[in-house]
């Protein structure tokens, strides 16, 4: 039967981290995209709310039942409400966590999952991304190739978060070239391989304060063991799918912060003898804004839903992802708009989010649901 | 619990009205856009068979409103949506048609959203009996659209009668309530000009009440099908009960659902049927644009990087997302109606989304198409007409985004003009 109703837990869960994101992470995030550094006291609480945790069962060190899709989707919206950076910072470990929970093998989920479970917070960062303008998950150039009992990883990825605090990256590289999304694999890789090069942190028009880091591989070995989910491998597309969710949902938190800082300011400031709100041509971005950010929400959740029922939801998360990227740089280029001078200044939030925005055309892999 | 599944009884009635709107209205879409001002008479009446005026391309019933249970606990109700979904598939059927079907309609609403339960028993029995039978409304003057406080037309206490002087223009049905059934349609004037929108009040006029005539039907771009006329009142009698609700005219920020306010409540409760009337246009010619690229061997690749997608599978995709948020918001704002919440922001931003996206997907549907678009051998041309309407009638997306952003301000009409 149709509703839009949150359960009881989720009702609990959003309000719960609207609270730490409004009281804790928003006051913080311009020195944090200043000072290039997610603040540990925010990783510390944000780990507390145990995200994976609450996700991995019992048997792995957790206590959950896996990860439901719209339960995160719900949960990612409230935490990038605060700050993007710090949201993404947090749930990075998710893509190793959720990938192995539910492609891994026995041993993999045995040896992985309780260190992600654990009081504190553990880096654990997806290469996904490689550095190309024509970039697709679907035809990665990073390969990993068997050579008897090893595979050997060669290619270049970007945007890999935490690269430098991980032990392990989960590296996704092409094993059946042509193959599309079928031929994809993910290997939990080692960062002291000697033939794995962590390059500079990256320097990236916004999501300052999280630390992304270029990664390549130098014909590195890994044993087969390090494959994800052994023989059989990894179903990429839904994790590809689930990926795509938890940004799209990371967008409408971050819409939403936009399209209310809009609301008020208009309110606020006055011109011509009148709160500029007043005029329609204002007026309507901010109306815009929030339809905008309900419409990316309608679409995320139906998307999660289908994938919490075990439907097939991979074009609808795509559909999702894609247009949240659109949108959300849209609400956040108004959000600036509305403050004319005063949102291109860095006194001021909407010019960082205006950067922050533009990140979801690009971003993959980074976080799941 | 969040849950986008309709119910298995609603979705065999979904699947039942596809089928209505796929066999007996689909084929009929172009004799009846071309040959404007005559009527499916067989089809309606079979309608009127079927449905006794309770769904479909009218928009009445939507006025129901379900208030919360004592205790906290709420009533669940899908009238509004049952009633959307059905709307939604007659539009992909044909707009034209669907907006000729007989019914309460928009009248049929007021008088839901209005009336007093005699006033509802009285005027609305009609409705479910055999032959067919319309209800209309009359809002708009020439010079009053949008802005309905500046309505003009007059109604005038005569002993035991109200006396209506004015005109009225764009009455959907209003031939199809006056002329060809024995229907009536709800007239909107201020029995107090002075009084602004305080004064304004619906009454009903019965087809056949003398002083009251249809002055003009309507050429239009689109909904061919439907009738859309000029009424004149001069010096038209109505019984002093044909008032809806009361005839006080109070302060309007002491009123309640009655006057004034209760064309607002008519429209929070018939937005979103509107907003789906839009997608029920927008999905048959994006499905039928998809039908036809399929068959020419295109595959949309979806999952792909949308930097490695040809310019058709990116607006393909861009027609898909954007219908369906105006579908789910639509949902929301229907949901919430059937659980008797305010909805005004929400209805107003699922019309604002579904007339801009409807518009906009038939706009492309036709470029996309080429040729064939253009050509009245298809049904996309007609399409790309009859969705305008959408973004027009019922308030204009101007109006929705005016709506919605007094809404998301707590601006009333004095700090947002």
């Amino acid at each position: 039967m149709l509703s839009f109703e949150l359960s009881e837990e989720q009702a609990l869960v959003k309000e719960t981290i609207a609270g730490f994101a409004t009281d804790q992470i928003d006051p913080m995030a311009r020195e944090m995209d200043e000072s290039g550094e997610v603040s540990q006291d925010l990783v510390k609480t944000g780990w507390e709310l145990e995200i994976v945790a609450s996700c991995v069962p019992e048997e792995y060190g957790g206590f959950g039942e896996g990860p439901s899709a719209l339960t995160g989707a719900i949960a990612y919206e409230e935490l990038a409400y605060g700050d993007l950076s710090t949201a993404l910072h947090i749930c990075s470990p998710t893509s190793m966590a959720y990938t192995v929970l539910m492609d891994g093998t026995e041993d993999q989920k045995k040896t992985l999952l309780p260190n992600a479970c654990g009081e504190e917070f553990k880096a654990a960062g997806a290469a996904l991304v490689e550095p190309k303008f024509s970039f697709c998950p679907s035809k990665l150039e990073t390969t990993a190739i068997r050579e008897g009992t090893e595979y050997v990883l060669s290619g270049k990825k970007c945007l890999v978060p935490l690269a430098k605090e991980s032990d392990n990256l989960l590296v996704f590289a092409t094993t059946d070239p042509g193959a599309g999304f079928a031929g994809v694999d993910a290997f939990v890789v080692p960062c002291n391989n000697r033939d794995v090069a962590i390059g500079e942190r990256e320097k990236n028009m916004g999501l300052k304060a999280l630390s992304t880091h270029e990664v390549t591989f130098k014909n590195a070995k890994v044993p087969i063991e390090a494959k994800v989910g052994g023989n059989k491998g990894i179903d990429y597309l839904n994790l590809i799918s689930r990926s795509r969710l938890a940004l799209a949902a990371m967008s409408i938190g971050l819409m939403r912060r936009a399209a209310e800082h809009s609301r008020d300011y208009a309110k606020e400031r006055v011109a011509f003898g009148e709160p500029i709100a007043s005029r329609q041509a204002i007026a309507f971005m901010i109306a815009e804004m929030f339809i905008e950010t309900d419409a990316t929400r309608m679409l995320v959740w139906e998307a999660a839903w289908k994938c919490d029922r075990g439907d097939e939801f991979a074009k609808e998360a795509a559909l999702a992802k894609n247009y949240a990227a659109e949108k959300c740089m849209k609400v956040c280029d108004y959000a600036v708009q509305v403050m004319g001078g005063h949102g291109y200044v860095r006194d001021n939030m909407p010019e960082l989010w205006f950067r922050n925005a533009r990140a979801f055309s690009t971003l993959e892999g980074l976080v799941m649901v | 619990m969040i849950d986008f599944e309709l119910t298995g009884k609603l979705k065999s009635q979904q699947q039942m009205m596809r089928g209505f709107a796929e066999q007996a209205m689909r084929p009929l879409a172009r004799k009846y856009d071309e040959e404007e001002h005559e009527k499916p008479t067989e089809l309606l009446k079979m309608v009127q068979g079927f449905m006794k005026g309770g769904v479909g391309g009218s928009m009445g019933g939507g006025g129901e409103k379900k208030k919360k249970e004592e205790g906290g606990e709420k009533k669940r109700s899908e009238a509004n949506l049952t009633t959307a979904i059905a709307v939604e598939e007659t539009f992909y059927g044909d707009a034209g048609i669907a907006l000729a079907f007989p019914g309460q309609g928009l009248g049929g609403a007021a008088v839901q959203a209005t009336g007093t339960p005699e006033q509802k028993a009285e005027f609305l029995a009609r409705f479910s009996e055999d032959e067919p039978v319309w209800g209309a409304m009359a809002i708009t003057e020439p010079e009053a659209g949008s802005d309905t406080a500046n309505i003009r037309t007059t109604a005038v206490k005569d002993g035991d009668e109200w006396v209506l002087n004015g005109e009225k223009i764009f009455v959907t049905s209003g031939k199809s309530a006056l002329e060809d059934s024995k229907g009536f349609v709800v007239v909107w004037a201020t029995v107090d000009p002075k009084a602004g929108r305080a004064g304004i009040k619906p009454f009903i006029v019965e087809y056949g009440t003398p002083g009251m005539q249809i002055t003009k039907v309507e050429d239009k771009l689109g909904i061919r099908c439907s009738d859309t006329v000029s009424l004149s009142f001069m010096d038209c009698r109505i019984p002093e009960k044909n008032i809806l609700g009361s005839a006080e005219v109070v302060d309007p920020k002491k009123a309640s659902t009655k006057g004034f306010k209760g064309v607002m409540a008519t429209f929070d409760a018939t937005r979103p049927l509107v907003a789906m009337m839009a997608i029920g246009v927008g999905r048959a010619a994006l499905d039928e644009l998809k039908r036809i690229m399929a068959e020419e061997g295109l595959e949309i690749r979806y999952a792909i990087s949308p930097g490695r997608m040809t310019a058709i599978e990116r607006d393909i995709m861009d027609m898909e997302a954007n219908l369906k948020a105006a579908r789910l918001l639509t949902y929301r704002s229907i949901w919430m109606l059937d659980n008797g919440e305010r909805n005004s922001l929400e209805a107003s931003m699922a019309k604002a989304k579904a007339g801009l996206a409807v518009t906009h997907i038939t706009q492309k549907c036709v470029e996309l198409m080429g040729p064939l678009g253009y050509s009245r051998e298809m049904l996309f041309e007609k399409w790309m007409r009859d969705a305008k309407i959408n973004d027009i009638f019922e308030g204009t997306g101007q109006i929705q985004m005016l709506v919605t952003a007094r809404n998301v301000l707590g601006f009333g009409r004095d700090k947002l003009k």
